[in-house]
This record gives C-alpha cells, sequence and structure tokens, in this order.
C-alpha cells in the first residue's frame, strides 16, 4: 500500500484498502479557523443540540489567522465566535488574538496595520503554526476546514481540506467518510541547486501535471532527493497540493521529521507518541516520474492560475507594481531570511510587503542578526513595509482594508501559492507566483527577475 | 423534491475557482445564520469578470438567480475548501450545475450540505448552448435537453440519495447512520 492507503486503513480499522474504497475514519486533529470555524460551531450546534458537547476537546485546535487585522465588524464578531465555543466547550488548544478569555477582539486603527495587536497565545496563518505548535504527528489524520491543510502532509501524516458541514460531523462523532485516493509518485533525485527553492519545485511539477493534474489523488513525495529538503521545504511542497487539484500530499516521515516533531510536541505539551507508517516496497502508482532537483530553475506560476508555468528568466519583461511575502507557504522563517540575502543592502524599486506567517517568525527575524542588524531590520532598510500581525492577510484578499491588499487592478508578484482572478483582491488584477528568491529580485528590478544574478 | 427542472441556463467556462463563486470578502458572511445565508446568496458568482461575463449572474437589486442551472466547463469550484461556494449558489436559488468535471472540495461540499446536484456532462455543453437558453434538467432520467437536443448526464450514483435527503446529516439519520436531532 502507499502511504495514504496505510494511514487511512489503519484510521478505519482494516487491514487493507484500495483506491476508491470508501471508509469511515477516525479523527486525530480537527484544525478550525475565524473563517469557516463559526459556521462548523453553527453545524455542530444545529444537528447535535445546543447543549452538545464535542467528541475530543484535545483533538480540536482552533487558529484564528484569515480576517483578523481588519475592522470589518463581522470578522471581529467570528473571533468571538471561536472564543465562546472554546470556552463553553473547554477546549485547550484555541489560540486567540487577545489573552482576556472574556473579552472581545477589536482591530484598532489608531495603533494601525504594522504594529503588534496581538496577545501571548495568538499565532497567525494555521498551518504554519500548527506544526510548530506540536499538532502535527506521522501516521496521523488530519482534516481542516480549509484547502491548504494539505501542507502538513510534509511531516508524514494524511492531512486534507474539508468543509463546514463535514467539520460540525466531525465535531460530533470524530468520523468522517472518506474515499480512499489513488497515489502518484514524485521521485526527488538530487539537491536544488543555488538560487532554487522548495516553490519552484513545486510550481515545475504543477506546470507539469496541469493545476487540475492531481484531482481527487494523493501526491506522495519520495526518493533520495527528499533528504535534501528541510521541513519548512517539504511543507511549502505538500502546501500546494491542492493547486494542482490533490486530496493531499506526503512525505515518508524521516530523521528530520521525527526530530522536529519531538522538539514541537515537547516544547507545547502536545501528544508525544505516535504511529508512523513507511513506505512499502509494493505500491500500486496510478503515476511515477522521476525529477532531478538539481535541473530546476527559477520558476514562475502566470496568472491566472498556479499551472500557468514559466521560467522567470523568460518572463523578464513583465512589468510589476508590487511584491509580497508571505502565507502559509511563503511566509515562514527560512522564506524571510531567502528574501533578505537578496534584498540586503539594496533598495526595493516597486511597493514591497511583508507578513510573517506567524507570531514566532516575526520574533525570529528580530532577534536573528546579521553583523550589527536584524533581519527584520534589513528587510525595513531595503523597503520593504514589514507588519508585525502575522496572518493570512492579502494572500486571500479579504476585507477591503486588509494589509497590502490588491484594490485595485495591478501586477503583483507573490510567494503565496494561488493566483485564480480576484485572489489577492480585485478581479481586473494579475498575480505571478514565484520563490521568496524571485519575488524579492523581481522586487529590485520592477519586472519579473531571475533571482541568480543576485545571489552570486 | 422537484425531479424536473426547467430553466435559462448560465454558463460559464473552464477552471471556475471559488473566487470567482464567492470572493474572499464576503466570507465574513457566517452560512448557518440564516439571514447571513442569504446575503450569501446575493453575491454568488459576483467574482466573475465582467468583461467575459456581460450577462451577470444576479440581476441588478435582486438577491436572487433566475438561472436555476449552470452549465460549466472543466474543474468547477477549484481553488479553497469554502463551503460558502455551494452554498452560496444554493441560497441564489441553483438546482444543479453540470461541469465536465469539478474540483473534488466542491463536489463533495455540494453532497455534503445538499445545496446543489453537482451533475457531470459527457460533452463539452458550454459550446453546445448559451447563457439565457431555456433548458430542461430531468433527474430521473439523468439528461439534459437544450436547444432541441437531449444529452445523457452520467448518474451520481452513490451521493445522489445524500443530496435528495437534504445532505449528509439527514442521509445519515434516514439510513440509521446517526441517531436522530437531539
Amino acid at each position: 500500500m502507499t502511504l495514504t492507503e496505510k494511514i487511512l486503513a489503519r484510521a478505519s480499522g482494516r487491514s487493507r484498502v484500495e483506491p476508491g474504497d470508501n471508509v469511515w475514519v477516525e479523527t486525530d486533529i480537527l484544525l478550525t479557523h475565524d473563517v469557516c470555524g463559526p459556521g462548523s460551531i453553527g453545524v455542530f450546534k444545529r444537528e447535535f443540540g445546543q447543549d452538545a458537547k464535542v467528541w475530543d476537546a484535545r483533538k480540536i485546535v482552533i487558529i484564528p489567522d484569515h480576517y483578523i487585522f481588519t475592522s470589518d465588524r463581522l470578522s471581529n464578531r467570528n473571533v468571538d465566535i471561536l472564543r465562546d465555543f472554546s470556552k463553553e466547550q473547554g477546549l485547550p488548544y484555541f489560540y486567540d488574538v487577545i489573552d482576556d478569555l472574556n473579552g472581545s477582539w477589536k482591530f484598532d486603527t489608531e495603533v494601525g496595520q504594522l504594529k503588534r495587536q496581538y496577545g501571548s497565545r495568538y499565532q497567525g496563518v494555521c498551518h504554519t503554526a500548527l506544526p510548530r505548535l506540536g499538532h502535527a504527528r506521522p501516521g496521523e489524520v488530519l482534516f481542516g476546514t480549509d484547502s491548504h491543510t494539505c501542507m502538513a502532509g510534509a511531516f508524514g501524516e494524511f492531512a486534507t481540506g474539508i468543509g463546514n458541514t463535514d467539520a460540525g460531523f466531525i465535531l460530533g462523532t470524530g468520523k468522517l467518510l472518506v474515499k480512499v485516493p489513488e497515489t502518484m509518485r514524485f521521485y526527488l533525485e538530487g539537491a536544488m541547486p543555488p538560487g532554487v527553492m522548495a516553490k519552484d519545485v513545486i510550481l515545475w511539477v504543477i506546470g507539469d501535471i496541469g493545476f487540475d493534474g492531481a484531482t481527487y489523488r494523493a501526491m506522495q513525495w519520495e526518493g533520495p532527493g527528499v533528504s535534501s529538503l528541510n521541513m519548512d521545504d517539504r511543507m511549502t511542497i505538500a502546501n500546494m497540493a491542492i493547486e494542482a487539484g490533490a486530496k493531499n500530499g506526503i512525505f515518508p516521515a524521516d530523521k528530520a521529521t521525527h526530530a522536529y516533531v519531538s522538539e514541537r510536541t515537547s516544547l507545547n505539551g502536545t501528544k508525544a507518541d505516535y504511529n508512523p507508517v513507511e513506505l512499502d516496497k509494493d505500491q500500486k502508482l496510478i503515476f511515477d516520474k522521476v525529477y532531478d532537483l538539481s535541473k530546476l530553475k527559477p520558476t514562475v506560476a502566470m496568472h491566472p492560475n498556479p499551472g500557468n508555468r514559466a521560467l522567470a528568466k523568460e518572463l523578464e519583461k513583465v512589468k510589476l507594481d508590487r511584491a509580497y511575502i508571505g502565507s502559509c507557504t511563503g511566509g515562514k522563517a527560512s522564506d524571510f531570511l531567502a528574501f533578505a540575502k537578496v534584498v540586503k543592502g539594496r533598495h526595493v524599486k516597486i511597493d514591497t510587503y511583508g507578513v510573517p506567517a506567524t507570531s514566532d517568525v516575526v520574533q525570529e527575524l528580530k532577534e536573528t542578526r546579521w553583523e550589527a542588524q536584524s533581519v527584520w531590520d534589513v528587510l525595513v532598510d531595503a523597503g520593504v513595509m514589514m507588519t508585525e500581525n502575522a496572518s493570512c492577510a492579502a494572500c486571500l484578499g479579504g476585507p477591503t482594508d486588509t494589509f497590502a491588499r490588491l484594490n485595485a487592478p495591478m501586477t503583483c508578484i507573490s510567494a503565496t501559492n494561488r493566483n485564480f482572478p480576484g485572489r489577492m483582491g480585485s478581479k481586473e488584477a494579475k498575480v505571478y507566483l514565484a520563490s521568496p528568491y524571485t519575488v524579492a529580485a523581481s522586487a529590485l528590478t520592477g519586472h519579473v527577475t531571475d533571482p541568480r544574478e543576485f545571489l552570486s | 423534491m422537484a425531479k424536473v427542472v426547467t430553466s435559462p441556463v448560465y454558463v460559464v467556462g473552464d477552471n471556475i475557482d471559488t473566487d470567482q463563486i464567492i470572493p474572499a470578502q464576503y466570507l465574513t458572511l457566517v452560512p448557518t445564520i440564516s439571514e447571513e445565508y442569504k446575503k450569501l446568496g446575493s453575491y454568488a458568482m459576483v467574482g466573475l469578470p465582467d468583461e467575459l461575463y456581460p450577462d451577470r449572474f444576479i440581476a441588478e437589486g435582486r438577491t436572487e438567480s433566475d438561472f436555476k442551472i449552470v452549465i460549466a466547463g472543466k474543474n468547477f469550484g477549484c481553488g479553497s475548501s469554502r463551503e460558502h461556494a455551494p452554498i452560496a449558489l444554493g441560497a441564489a436559488g441553483v438546482e444543479a450545475v453540470v461541469a465536465e468535471s469539478y474540483a473534488r472540495i466542491f463536489f463533495r461540499n455540494s453532497v455534503a450540505t445538499g445545496e446543489l446536484y453537482p451533475y457531470e456532462s459527457r460533452e463539452r455543453l458550454i459550446d453546445l448552448c448559451r447563457t439565457g437558453d431555456i433548458a430542461t434538467l430531468d433527474f430521473d432520467s439523468d439528461t439534459f435537453t437544450v436547444n432541441d437536443k437531449t444529452f445523457s448526464l452520467k448518474s451520481m450514483g452513490d451521493v445522489r440519495p445524500v443530496i435528495d435527503a437534504g445532505g449528509i446529516f439527514n442521509y445519515a439519520r434516514q439510513t440509521g447512520m446517526i441517531g436522530s436531532k437531539a
């Protein structure tokens, strides 16, 4: 069996499953946030009753992250709905925006977008925060009310996005009916050359198979090249399985995985034991292709979809109005460090915005020093508008006062994961997806730029 | 449950993603709150580019659509997992989408909520009819008739009774998978 089949077999109490089987699986973690949490809670209460209790309070993780730093009344209310529910149900893993469990959240426009406006428990983008908080473990089943839940497949678990109704069902029962997907294998060899990042790997692959090329399927990453990818790299790649239409993306767990999970579960005091699945020799695959990482070049997905592939150097004529770095896939500390390496001692030529994925990324960038300067200050000095308010921000547009939202037709290069029309705001805007290196180099020149010329 | 729907159709292209079905700025609305459910419907398909879709899905000043059937190409509903997408269409009065193929989560959310029937066509119907054409969708024979031609659609199989029941909870109760409502 493939990794996905082995996990789903175990979670459904069977010795074997085949692609196409519909099985009821037990949920290890249900993840939700401020956009889909209130509706999922609404479904749970409507169907199981106003006084119903959730199936297992310790298996629910609620991370508000989408529409936080906005004056939109309904958005602020939605965070309060999460708080009321967490209080009522006694949920230990609700990472609130504010510290006062009896308070209510309101964005302060006087303080503004750039200065920190959250309390000590707030995290930021749920998919980046989830493993850092010790809620991702190899061999487990994670459902989340967000399509990028597949990011946790980096840790050798089955992770997929679901809707509110399915989430409401899980809140009450802990179970979900799942169709076992067929598996596509992406066999990696070699290591990425200088100037190439994990984002280039996944953009190259999606360009290859098409952005519906993995619909209903599992994308399994294997081969000797995997060990050259750190956990952040694997997260970037697994995150975008959904951009090829996949149900999930998955990496086998190795030494790096176990080290990360053991550190993170112990830091947050979450469940530390788990049972990983190992690769079988005998796997039924519907697609099998070898990729040599050392052959890859800086890659871009052009407007209007993540499969519309070109090389960065082929797009030098594309003039840009804005550059953006942030999101689950592109707002990790390693992403900002790569970005800073390119812009250090230089100045951006177009409006450039940086939104760290999580609060600990903010902290790390401020504490990491390059000679006399923090990386944070390197970015600010280069002209990047950095906010301390970690969140999804403009990656998915959001309310019109969202930081860096594309409120007018313009062309933007972005380290995020999706570029359908209207994704970052205006439906007339054009978004190009690229690695943090490529976004940084392009910010310096004002047109799409191969970053390798800035890295030699 | 109506087994035949006759309505003007609304025709869209390939890869209509969830941002075009319901733009992210409206996800502040919570679908289980009834006035917000209706409001979601009033924004259905508002993300479609105006120049490609001069006939608006919901006429100015209205909250429901005249189009009970949406005809689409490949990969309808790709992008986010937002259940707001099938809900917005359902709240706007859509009874069925007939597409060449669907993104996985949109299809599943349509079934789970029972908001609409996600039919798959065998032909590329978007080349064979235009927005405003009157069509008939027959749920008993799984056929679609437009401009005097009848097309057989793929049967929805196991998921059909779930939508007939009004979604996964009603279905699970009807079939004894979960207990009756508290």
